[in-house]
């Protein structure tokens, strides 16, 4: 995380992002900006278009139209030195995903490997790193979440909370210039959701770049640097978090936030 | 009739042989096949239809026949082709080719059954092709289909005693020598059938181990 510190700038903009599925519409003309260090939280009701646009933005859904800068390179083009541009191959954009840090709704942990292995798995075998600097790198993860004693078990042995806290170890253990958290904390039960939201509050002190599509407004408001609302696909309002849980610039989400009140 | 069990037991230089024979025969048929179905699976899920579904109607044929009849045509019809096999070649190849069809399916039937966040998961973590396929998926599918595949690998041993209409010296080859010389057709082949019993039950054996296996690191 160290090593992209001190750089301003934006870490992610998105500009003019649409996507469809069929005839569908789920993203129209989307566009955003995240600053090193930032925390954007994306709200929105459920089916808005927030998860797809993660999905987009890592290219794990190829955009219909718009563009991604990661640090002002653009995801899925590859820029030849002499300038020419052509559309990156599967691997370069593989290779390009892993500086994206994924944490999903359901986890999805490697249930074959356990936790160490689940942490070293992508920086040794993708990014290529050695085995001795990964696991060290892993264990310091696994302290910060608390959950060292648990190295050796399997998932299938772990709680919800536990799980999903792991699933952030392992996308930090890629050192990810931005981590994208899809709705984090749906599918577990209410007592396992503070233990999560605490790693992720940490994160935010600690100066990490993240875009967070939750539906817990208290998070929201606590530790994002901006709010963003989605509606049918479109951004309705980005306020800072007073502004916009307090005084919302547009009657849709003053109707959204009536409902969490 | 202890008489005739020590005619068998006399000659145990015989059956042991046939025994090891079969043993090897079902060892390296086992893994060359569970090797070209890895290969055979990733055909049966290709993205390109055309590879997809020629290749799933020859594995349907394939699991269609009985095995005695793709031996026989592999032995009998392909020299009215001009293509002349040992039987060693000719009862190895019939083997392979035929559990392939069965192993392909089950890996095939295994991938299909693995939640395609897990896929996703390895491609949001940066694997592609075929690292994504060794390193993500494949172990997942073994893990899941490992009692299937053992099941498939006692029904290998068993076909493998057909190999003896084409003259291969496997077991059943061996114990129906013995009984033909010496005339001790129940005693012989009740060691036979003990012997088969044995391999089978350490395949068993190591079934049930990999289903504790899939308790654990299987996914939910």
């Amino acid at each position: 995380m160290s090593d992209h510190q001190g750089q301003g700038g934006p870490v992610v903009e998105v500009r003019g992002l649409s996507k469809s599925f069929g005839p569908l519409r789920v993203l129209h003309g989307v566009s955003l900006t995240v600053s090193a260090g930032r925390t954007l939280c994306v709200l929105g009701p459920s089916g808005s278009g927030k998860s797809t646009l993660l999905r987009c933005i890592n290219f794990l859904e190829r955009p219909d139209a718009g563009v991604v800068l990661l640090r002002g390179e653009q995801v899925g083009v590859h820029r030849t030195p002499s300038g020419r541009e052509r559309a990156m191959t599967d691997r370069e954009l593989a290779r390009m995903r892993t500086r994206f840090g994924m944490v999903f709704q359901q986890f999805n942990l490697w249930p074959h490997l356990t936790v160490l292995e689940n942490l070293i798995e992508s920086p040794i075998h993708v990014q290529g790193r050695s085995r001795g600097e990964a696991v060290t790198e892993a264990e310091a993860l696994l302290d910060k979440i608390g959950l060292r004693d648990k190295r050796e078990a399997y998932p299938s042995r772990l709680s919800g909370g536990q799980k999903q806290r792991v699933a952030i170890a392992r996308a930090l253990a890629m050192r990810p210039e931005v981590l994208l958290f899809d709705e984090p904390t749906s599918s577990l039960d209410p007592e396992l959701v503070g233990e999560v939201l605490a790693v992720m509050r940490d994160l935010t002190r600690e100066g990490q770049t993240m875009i967070v599509v939750t539906h817990e407004m208290g998070f929201a408001r606590e530790a994002a640097d901006e709010v963003m609302f989605i509606d049918e696909g479109v951004v309705v309002e980005t306020a800072a978090p007073e502004r916009f849980f307090s005084n919302p610039a547009t009657a849709r989400v003053r109707q959204f936030l009536q409902r969490f009140a | 009739m202890i008489a005739n069990f020590g005619i068998v037991l006399g000659e145990w230089r015989s059956l042991a042989t046939g025994f090891l024979n079969t043993v090897w025969i079902c060892a390296l048929s086992g893994a060359l096949s569970l090797l070209l179905a890895v290969f055979v699976s990733m055909l049966l899920v290709s993205r390109r239809h055309g590879v997809r579904r020629s290749t799933q109607g020859v594995v349907d044929v394939l699991r269609a026949i009985p095995f005695l009849m793709l031996l026989f045509i592999v032995y009998y019809c392909l020299p009215t082709l001009h293509v002349r096999l040992s039987s060693w070649t000719c009862g190895l190849s019939a083997l392979i080719v035929y559990n392939t069809a069965y192993f392909a399916e089950i890996l095939r039937g295994a991938w299909s059954h693995l939640p395609h966040e897990q896929e996703e998961a390895g491609r949001a973590y940066g694997y592609t092709g075929l690292r994504l396929y060794r390193r993500i998926i494949l172990p997942q599918i073994f893990i899941a289909a490992g009692p299937v595949l053992g099941n498939q690998m006692i029904t290998l041993v068993k076909n493998s005693a057909f190999l003896m209409v084409i003259t291969i010296p496997d077991l059943t080859f061996m114990a129906n020598q013995v009984q033909a010389i010496y005339f001790v057709p129940f005693e012989t082949i009740l060691v036979a059938v003990a012997l088969y019993w044995i391999l089978c039950s350490t395949i068993e054996w190591t079934v049930r181990r990999m289903d504790r296996v899939a308790l654990v690191r299987g996914h939910e």
